[in-house]
């Protein structure tokens, strides 16, 4: 593991008016990291993510990322040619409705293609053979890359929407509650799925979630957020074993047991 | 006074070719500007012309604001110089600007165009006028104008593959047959305007000017001469141009755009040039197609 971080963020805040959307957020995150950001609804999670993976210009603080050639830069002080490239390229970002990240007129093979392609790859033989590779690595059988997402089932778009997003090779995934609105059996295999992946591939993640058995089972670490601010950070078994904060202890107990 | 008359002097009120001078100033800067980026598509202010969307009012604009008294006009509409579209604009210029008209390629200075590039190759000096309905070619890709115009910018064309991408895994092989988009002098990529895709590699280091002209989407683009054309394509499946078994059925022409022609409810049918010019001068020199002689016939 490298001794540098990969994302570093300072003092980043978001305001709507007067109204706060997160304030003073700082964290370093390292490769191969997984770090969870929770929270119940309204908490800032979504707003700081789309902060940090630059979909959202922040009030203020900065967002720097050390590229592949080992310097940090600011994101915010970047182009938006170098931003839109680094996005595509180095990132990636999972939509918690996949309708979002995924282009639903056109096949999966294009869809899985669509990057490579957006960084000049020209030969179709060799990106259908990738993307039948992609497709394969996140279980979808290889009869459907010629499919429409919308023929998919929700759990198969998700995956389609991961693929779609690894296929460049990324350092650093963005996630926003990917589990979301899918059925407990299909969450479990999708988990499953996302931690082999992160493993393999030594992803730096970041997920956010307000389902605590998700963050428990994928990241490493946590960050609690409570109306903007960030209440308390950790080690995920740490934060949900011995939870310190009050607003924790109360997320904590409220999960059902079953 | 007779009617005739009457009808002549209410035209005199009108400005040289319809457009006020000041329109076609704005018109002409629009012009300057996309023949100074190739492939850019320039914004202008269309204005209304006493014709319809979708029947060339983005190229008779083009037309009006640089044909000049000397000019000599050939309008096509799909390669024919004697459809309803191509007469009308034909006399339309006859009356406001007083110009010569012609069928003749080669004797004309400007030809306005829908669909096609005639076959004769277009020397120095011509400028052709394409009428365009939709000028953006990532439109049914990305149908947010705000997200095409970024990508044009940062010339992110990478969907324009998806699209061919998803041609060959449905049908075998690149199912674009017309508006095949192309990349101009290695930067914008653009639509050609539905000329079918056999046209495009007569796009390329033209002779001539080519301008573009959309009135509906109101934008203005222009391939200057001597520029590079080039179609996208895959490494593996390269850009091919349609080809015909038969040669025409008049003047018996190979190697050029054949339109088909139903005979009769039996399934009787002829391929003719789509280039009506083309097809009529080489007749004139002595050419005969297997079915010119039965269709003289018929036609008498």
């Amino acid at each position: 593991m490298s001794d540098e971080p990969l994302l570093r963020v300072s003092g980043v805040s978001k305001f709507y008016g007067s109204r706060i959307g997160c304030q003073d957020v700082s964290f370093e995150l390292w490769p191969g990291e997984v770090l969870a950001i929770v929270g119940e609804s309204g908490s800032g999670k979504t707003t700081l993510l789309n902060c940090i993976s630059t979909r959202l210009m922040p009030t203020a603080g900065t967002v720097s990322y050390r590229m592949r050639d080992g310097q940090f830069r600011d994101l915010y002080r970047m182009g938006e040619a170098e931003r839109r490239f680094l996005m595509r390229t180095d990132w990636g970002f999972v939509h918690q409705n996949p309708a979002d990240g995924l282009r639903m007129s056109v096949s999966a093979g294009a869809n899985v293609g669509e990057r490579l392609m957006a960084v000049g790859e020209r030969h179709y033989g060799n990106i259908r053979e990738t993307a039948a590779d992609w497709l394969g690595r996140v279980e979808i059988t290889e009869d459907r890359i010629d499919d429409q997402p919308r023929s998919f089932s929700g759990g198969m778009r998700q995956r389609l929407q991961i693929a779609r997003n690894l296929v460049t090779g990324p350092r650093l995934v963005f996630m926003d509650e990917p589990t979301g609105g899918l059925d407990v059996s299909v969450q479990a295999r999708l988990l499953d799925l996302l931690r082999g992946l992160v493993n393999d591939l030594g992803l730096a993640v970041v997920v956010v979630t307000h389902d605590l058995a998700v963050a428990r089972l994928l990241s490493h670490r946590m960050m609690v957020m409570k109306d903007g601010k960030v209440v308390e950070t950790g080690l995920t078994d740490r934060v949900l074993d011995d939870p310190r904060a009050p607003y924790t202890q109360l997320l904590v107990s409220s999960i059902l047991q079953v | 006074m007779t009617l005739e008359t009457e009808i002549e002097d209410g035209l005199a009120s009108y400005n040289f070719a319809y457009l006020d001078e000041q329109t076609k100033r704005m018109i002409r800067r629009a012009i300057l500007k996309g023949i100074a980026i190739p492939g850019y598509q320039v914004p202008f202010a269309s204005r209304e012309m006493p014709m319809p969307y979708g029947w060339g009012t983005g190229g008779v604009q083009v037309t009006a604001s640089i044909i000049g008294p000397d000019d000599t006009l050939k309008v096509i509409d799909q390669g024919a110089d004697d459809t309803t579209n191509a007469v009308s604009i034909r006399a339309f210029f006859a009356k406001v600007a007083d110009v010569e008209t012609t069928t003749r390629t080669g004797e004309a200075t400007i030809i306005q165009t829908r669909h096609r590039i005639p076959e004769e190759k277009l020397t120095e000096g011509q400028i052709l006028v394409y009428q365009v309905p939709i000028p953006e070619p990532l439109r049914f890709l990305e149908p947010r104008e705000t997200e095409t115009r970024k990508m044009h910018a940062l010339a992110e064309y990478g969907l324009m593959h998806v699209k061919l991408y998803e041609d060959i895994a449905r049908n075998g092989h690149i199912a674009t047959t017309y508006a095949y988009p192309v990349k101009v002098e290695g930067r914008y990529v653009m639509d050609p305007s539905p000329t079918p895709k056999f046209d495009n590699p007569k796009m390329h280091m033209s002779d001539a000017l080519q301008l573009f002209g959309a009135g509906r989407e109101k934008r203005i683009y222009a391939v200057p001469p001597h520029t590079n054309v080039v179609s996208l394509d895959f490494e593996d499946y390269p850009f091919e141009i349609q080809t015909f078994e038969e040669p025409c059925a008049l003047c018996g022409a190979h190697g050029v755009y054949l339109d088909e022609v139903i005979l009769d409810d039996r399934g009787g049918r002829m391929f003719v040039c789509s280039d009506t010019d083309f097809c009529e001068e080489r007749r004139a020199e002595g050419h005969r197609g297997h079915l010119s002689g039965e269709a003289m016939e018929a036609a008498e």
